[in-house]
């Protein structure tokens, strides 16, 4: 198991021009590394959708690589987004996914067969174009070059440690973070999109 | 039987006020009356259709592609977009940017009673939160689908184009 922090240190090199969303309780750690928010997006709004969204994104956006850190509590209400995924084939669509094997939002209770899944293996009989598989960081770290000069869509699942939430939501530790339409309208008029 | 054949609501016109409307992209499940709309969408070079897995997923997509600035319909049967409620509320409505959905009525009838529940939940459903529609039978009715498009542009909502299936016009 890896810290999500640690993914993020890891891909932070590598992630040049590349515009990010993330999703999931370890996705929230990103605004801690990101050195481009002005090509962080937040595009969640609906359970597992954010998947699909940046699909969108990925399909509307071809010259741009687009990285979703997904997690897996998330993908699996919205699994079949993953042939929808590979089936559209976006050579620039980044999916890495957090398995933390837990709700951890919700006090860390297990997704269906937690430790049994194989995630990677999967996105690979979906048809993604490259998938990965990592539980130690020496390994990750070594790699992620690699993993975005790919062409996509490619898939990465990586093991991560639960942060489990157990105080009530009022309690919980508030970390800033832009809206959704905010995150929105500064990547448009990043990107000049009007 | 020439008053059926006219009342027929053709595949091209749904796909000429697609184009006239600066469509890009359907994201779309595809049903049994809309077999030949598929293929037409399929062979303009001005539109990407983008199958989905799931009709949940359709509205996702479509959010992704209007914050890249192009210009999506959800075309999915009235059975998803019952399927589909958490994501036309969280990637549609709150999201707030201009969403025709062509919506396939099936189970509607304008005579005697209808028998298929997911026609009588529709329009309720539709309703329930608060997204405006127009029914579409014809070819006559082709205005309407432009009406829906400038109503979601002036709106930035989801605005519900609600495909009759008395002629089963789609499958010719």
């Amino acid at each position: 198991m890896i810290d999500a922090s640690d993914v993020f240190e890891a891909f932070k090199p590598h992630r040049g021009d590349a515009i990010v969303s993330t999703t999931g309780t370890a996705g929230r750690y990103w605004n801690d590394f990101s050195e481009n928010e002005r090509r962080d997006v937040s595009l969640g709004g609906a359970m597992g959708q954010t998947t699909s969204a940046a699909l969108g994104l990925a399909l509307g956006l071809p010259d741009e690589k687009i990285v979703l850190f997904d997690a897996e509590g998330s993908l699996l209400m919205n699994l079949g987004a993953i042939a929808s995924i590979a089936g559209m084939k976006p050579a620039n669509f980044y999916h890495i996914l957090l398995d933390n094997e837990c709700y951890a939002t919700t006090g860390g209770q297990p997704v269906p067969n937690a430790q049994g899944i194989d995630y990677a293996m999967m996105a690979k009989g979906a048809g993604y174009a490259a998938t990965y598989s990592f539980d130690d960081l020496e390994e990750l770290s070594t790699s992620m070059g690699e993993i975005m000069d790919e062409t996509g869509p490619v898939f990465v699942s990586i093991k991560v440690n639960p942060e489990v939430q157990n105080l009530p939501i009022g309690l919980r530790e508030r970390r800033p973070s832009r809206g959704r339409a905010e995150t929105i309208d500064t990547l448009r008029e990043e990107l000049g999109i009007s | 039987m020439v008053h059926q054949q006219a009342a027929i609501l053709r595949p091209e016109t749904m796909v000429a006020e697609f184009k006239k409307n600066g469509v890009t992209h359907v994201v779309t499940i595809p049903d049994s009356e809309t077999n030949y709309l598929y293929e037409l969408m399929e062979e303009q070079d001005w539109l990407e259709v983008v199958p989905v897995s799931r009709e949940g997923e359709a509205w996702g997509t479509a959010f992704g592609l209007n914050v890249a600035g192009k210009v999506p319909v959800v075309l999915v049967q009235n059975t998803g977009m019952l399927e589909s409620g958490d994501s036309i509320r969280g990637m549609a409505i709150d999201a707030g940017f201009p969403l025709v959905m062509v919506i396939g009525y099936r189970g509607w009838t304008r005579r005697g009673v209808i028998a298929d529940s997911v026609a009588r939940y529709t329009e309720p459903f539709l309703n329930a939160f608060g997204i405006n529609y127009y029914l579409v039978e014809q070819n006559e009715d082709g205005e309407r689908i432009s009406t829906a498009f400038e109503e979601s542009r002036a709106t930035s909502r989801p605005v519900a184009i609600l495909v009759g299936d008395e002629y089963h016009g789609f499958n010719r």
